[in-house]
Formats: structure tokens, sequence, C-alpha cells
């Protein structure tokens, strides 16, 4: 029975591949955007691993100038400040909270430069980032005492500028001042271009003691201004982002609330900014439903219309095959074998449309990560429950057309021209 | 004595055409023996094809009892009725119809396919009689590939192939040429003398010559005055 639907299809090949098209468009719809759904909140998740799903992450930024404010002070005070630090501390569900302050800076070895983020901080932030030191050490607290110019590159840093030589030792550059390279982190597997949260690739960030920071670059930071070859725009940022680690997950929105308020009392002007990396995951969720909506709607016309499509090819068929029909009921087939005969014409038809789907499914979301780099996950159960349904649209419209089959009189079916 | 095959038993077929009645058969009665070789003769409208379909279990009496072998076949159901042809007929029609898309062997073996019966056995029979028809290096084309006769050929091969009581000829060599329908005919003769039965549905004097019985029908019922 499989054997002979196959030949029929094959009979008409260009026929068919047009009647499926539908159901590939369909099956092929859905695997692909699963996979890119299923991507994006997989990458969310990496992106929580990164940055700690118990913490809090605090950043300053310079808030819009108010339109009646004077314009003659060139100088921007803004941000975080030691007092935040403090009164951040002070909440008991906060286990711990380091500063940074940061700077964007072309980090100098020999002759050889990139351009990196110098993050002046403390020991505990590889603890609360969960920094990987395969090589070296981080920052200690006697570096941190005693202003050492010590510095921790990131990977990219270190792939870049240590192309032959190992780096632990030796001295790299950053504006005026020298640091000893006495440690490497690991690679982190989340980059920057995906953005939109943490601006910063932590792979080119080089990380020495907030003290020695200090001591070096100060709290000013000059940025040519947009009024012209003499302006000069000054910030004073005490720190640039304060991550907080919460010591029970349940607890983060709860005390993001308080910081806020906390944050809030001691200032006329919103300056910061409070980014939940756990809500990343919210998001995505959350995309990916109303994703999952909108193309399941697609989805389910474009099988509705693969499926009519497949009526529609049947109805023809039998209409065309009635003497055929009729040879076979005059040689015994019974109603209940033409029906499995047009039947499996018709699943086979909408099942081949579903296997074509599925191919182009898992090809499409792999273009997507090539051209777009965009994260795609083609789960398993996808490509089974689309396959299943382009199976269960064959039955659903094919059983019309073979009962019609199977009901012709057999009399009249042998006389059909 | 031969064996009865087929009791005809004052069958009526009427048809309701709208509010009148049509009887296409009135009352039809006749036995047929084993090893028949049997002509149906008769004018169109003369109730020929209602008989033949009666005959051929594809249509049941409207009254009357029709009993084939040993069984009664006048009140079967659709799947009892497609049972009985797949089993006890063979059909040979006019225009062949075999199924395109088959191969010879494949269009051969089709009634035992119905019947259930292995693939292999099936392809081995059907293998067989290709043979005995004269068509052993013709097993796998398509019927578009072979002329009228062999078609025919192949037909005769399928009514064989499921050992049936009675093989029915609707018009045998009604598309054939005068030469291959006398092979069409020689070829029928010779299964009679095996021991099979034959019926044929004829309007040809020539074809119902090699019959030894013929039976007139008009108007529904037996024609006698001849």
């Amino acid at each position: 029975m499989v054997k002979f639907g196959i030949k029929n299809i094959w009979l008409h090949k260009l026929r068919s591949l047009l009647t499926v098209l539908g159901i590939v468009f369909g099956v092929a719809s859905v695997i692909a955007m699963l996979a890119i759904g299923e991507g994006a909140s997989f990458e969310a998740r990496e992106k929580i691993k990164e940055l700690g799903s118990n913490n809090i992450i605090i950043r300053s930024f310079n808030p819009p100038a108010d339109a009646d404010a004077s314009q003659s002070s060139s100088l921007n005070v803004f941000g975080l400040t030691p007092v935040d630090l403090r009164r951040i501390k002070t909440i008991p569900s906060v286990e711990n909270v380091v500063p940074t302050w940061e700077l964007k800076e072309t980090i100098w070895f020999g002759n050889a430069k990139v351009p990196g983020t110098v993050v002046g901080t403390v020991p505990s932030y590889a603890n609360v980032y969960n920094l990987a030191i395969p090589s070296g050490r981080f920052i200690t607290p006697a570096d941190q005492d005693n202003f050492q110019p010590v510095a921790v590159i990131g990977a990219g840093v270190n792939r870049t500028l240590f192309t032959t030589e190992p780096p632990i030792g030796k001295r790299i550059k950053i504006k005026s001042g020298y640091f000893t390279v006495v440690g490497v982190v690991g690679e982190r597997a989340f980059q920057a271009a995906n953005e939109g949260f943490e601006a910063d690739d932590m792979n080119m960030a080089v990380y020495i003691p907030l003290t020695t920071s200090r001591a070096f670059f100060g709290e000013y930071e000059v940025k040519k201004g947009s009024g012209g070859m003499r302006s000069w725009e000054r910030s004073w940022v005490k720190f640039h982002r304060f991550v907080a680690r919460v010591v029970d997950t349940g607890q983060i929105m709860q005390t993001s609330a308080i910081i806020r308020s906390l944050l809030d009392e001691n200032r006329k002007k919103t300056d910061y900014e409070i980014l939940v990396p756990i809500e990343l995951l919210k998001q995505a969720e959350h995309t990916k439903r109303i994703f999952s909506i909108v193309l399941g709607s697609i989805a389910a016309i474009s099988l509705l219309v693969g499926g009519i499509g497949i009526m529609n090819i049947m109805l023809a068929t039998v209409t065309e095959r009635t003497r055929e029909i009729g040879i076979r009921r005059a040689l015994g087939a019974k109603q209940a074998d033409i029906i499995h005969q047009f039947l499996t014409e018709a699943v086979l038809l909408s099942a081949s449309g579903g296997f074509l789907g599925v191919a182009i499914g898992i090809i499409v979301p792999k273009m997507v990560t090539h051209f777009a780099g965009m994260t795609t996950l083609v789960t398993s159960w996808s490509v089974i429950v689309s396959f299943a349904i382009s199976v269960a649209v064959g039955v659903l419209f094919g059983i019309y057309p073979a009962r019609r089959a199977a009901l012709l009189d057999p009399i009249q079916a042998l006389r059909h021209e | 004595m031969p064996r009865e095959i087929i009791q005809f038993n004052e069958v009526w077929k009427t048809y309701a055409l709208g509010e009148t009645e049509v009887h296409a058969l009135r009352g039809l009665s006749f036995t047929l023996f084993e090893g028949d070789h049997v002509s149906i003769m008769g004018p169109s409208g003369s109730g020929k094809t209602t008989l033949l379909n009666i005959l051929g279990c594809l249509d049941r009496p409207t009254q009357g009892k029709y009993i084939l072998g040993n069984e009664d076949i006048s009140n079967l159901n659709d799947d009892q009725l497609s049972d009985i042809r797949s089993r006890r007929l063979g059909y040979i029609f006019q225009s062949y119809n075999l199924i395109p898309q088959l191969t010879v062997l494949e269009n051969i073996g089709l009634p035992l396919f119905y019947q259930g019966i292995d693939e292999t056995i099936v392809r081995d029979k059907s293998s067989l009689l290709a043979e005995k028809v004269g068509l052993r290096d013709r097993k796998n084309h398509r019927p578009y590939e072979l002329s009228g006769g062999q078609q025919q050929r192949v037909a005769i091969a399928r009514a064989l192939v499921n050992e049936p009581l009675l093989i029915l000829a609707d018009e045998p060599t009604g598309n054939l040429d005068s030469a291959t329908g006398k092979e069409i005919m020689d070829m029928l003769d010779e299964l009679n003398h095996e021991g099979k039965t034959l019926v044929l549905v004829t309007h040809d004097p020539k074809i119902s010559e090699h019959s030894r019985r013929v039976l007139r029908i008009l108007d529904g019922a037996l024609d006698v005055s001849r």
C-alpha cells in the first residue's frame, strides 16, 4: 500500500511538491522560529550565568541636563558615592557589595596596543562575578592596602597583547602608568556584541586595585565635548558600578526595590540604573511567549492552507482515478481498502511535506546563526511535534476524499471514462 | 452430472426512476454448470448489463435468489460481496481495465492482494500466469507499453489468478482487430477445455458461436422464441 502510494506521488512530482508547499512552510517556520526563540532564552540563561543570578548591578549614568540648568559649569558630578556603598552594605539580604571605577583606555605592551577597559575594584569582585583565574591570581587585600601597581587582564587583552610570551610578570602601560600583570581571567563565553545590558566585553577588561586606580587616575574623566575644539567635558564619578550579591535569589526583586529607595533618598535626579540579570530571563521568556503565539498562528494558518491543498489535490486524484477505483472494487477491494489506499497517499504526501519542512527548519536557524550571529537551538521536541502535526494534517484532510473514493458505486466507477 | 455453479431463481431487478419503476430483470431463472461455456446475448436495453452486474456480484437482485457455488449471495453486504468478488470471480472487460501505474505482474496479482495473501506467493503465482498467457518477457512492463491483445492477455491472467468459480468476460474482443480477437477467443476456449466455467457477454454472433449454450435476453427475461 505504501509502495503504491509513493509510486503515485512520484508520478506527479511537481504537483505533489506544489501541494505540500503549505505544509513545508508551516513546519519549517515552526521549527526555525522555535529555534530562534530557544536560542534567545538559552543566551539569556548564559548571560545570567556570567553576570550572576544572585547579583544586582547598579550602574552610574550621566543624567540628561535640565533645560534650565546653568551651562557654565563644565564639571559633571554624578553617580554612585561611598555613602551609597555603605548604606547598601547595611541591607541584611545583601551578602556583599563590590564597587568599581572604570576607564576606557588603550592598553599598551611594548608596541602592541588594544582598546580596553580599566576596572578598579576590590578582591571580592572575583567571587561576586565567579571569575576563573587559570593562571596567576586576582587582586589581593595586600595589593589593595599597598596601592600596588598590579593588573589582572581579561582573556581578550591577553590574546591580543601577549601573542608569543606568557603575560605573568610583564609590564603593561595604561596612560602614563605601568602595571605588572599578576593574573589572567579565563575566557568569558558571553560576548559584548549581543548587548544592551552589560556594555563592556568582560574579556577586554584590565582589573587593578581600586586604591591604585584612585592614585593613578583620580576620579575625573575628561572627554572631548560636543561644543567645538576648545570644549571639554569633565565628569566626576566616584564609582561606576556596584555589584550587590544577594543571599537568596528569591529576595532579589525585594532587595533591588530597597536599594532603589535608599539611593533615591540622597538624590534629586536619578543618575543610576539598576539591572537585575535574572530579569533578563523573564524578559526572554516573555519575548519567547509572544513569539510562540504569533508563530503558532502563522503555523496554524499555513498548515490549514496546506491541509486544504492536500484535500483539494486528493479530491482531484479521486476523480481522475475513478476508473481505477472501480477496477479495484471489482477485483475485490473493500471500501476500507480504498479508504486505506487514499488515506495512505494523503498522509505520505503531508509527511513528505513535513520531512522537507523539518529539513528546511533545521537549515534556516543554522543560516541565521551564521549570517546574523544569533544563537539558535533546534530542540528535538519541536521537530517531533511539528512532524507529527504534518502527519495529522494528512489524516484530517485525507479522510474526506478517501471516504468519497470508497463510497463510489463500483459499477458507475468502472464505466467512468 | 456436473456440479451446479450458478442458480438464478426468479431474479428481479427494479430501479426506481422518479415515480415510475423500471424492471431491468423480470423473474429470470437459469442454472449454469461447472465447465459451461455460455454466451449471454441480447439487444441493448434488454437487461444484459444488469444481469452481468448481478452475476459479477457488483449489484444485488431486488427480489429472488442468486446462488453462487453453494452460497446465497442475494443478501450479502458490501464487504461480503467484495470478498466473494476477490475469491470466486474472474473478470475480463472489453477495455481491459488494467491499472496504468502498476506493472503487468502487479496487475495480475491484484485480486490476491485484496485477499491479503503473502506478497511472494502472489508474485510467484502472477509470474506463472504471465508465462501461461505468453508474457514471459513483459512481466515488469506497464500496460501502456503493451498492445491491445497483450493487455487483454494480462487481464485473462488476472482473471485466473484467484482460481475463480466463474470467469465473466464482457465483450472481450470488442476493442481488438479480428486476428487478435481470434487469438483471445482461442485462449478462452482453451481455458474452458481445462475445465474453467466461462460466461461471455456479447452481441457478436461470431463470438457466441464458440459457446455451447446461448442465453438470449429480451426485456429482462429469457427469450425462448429462438
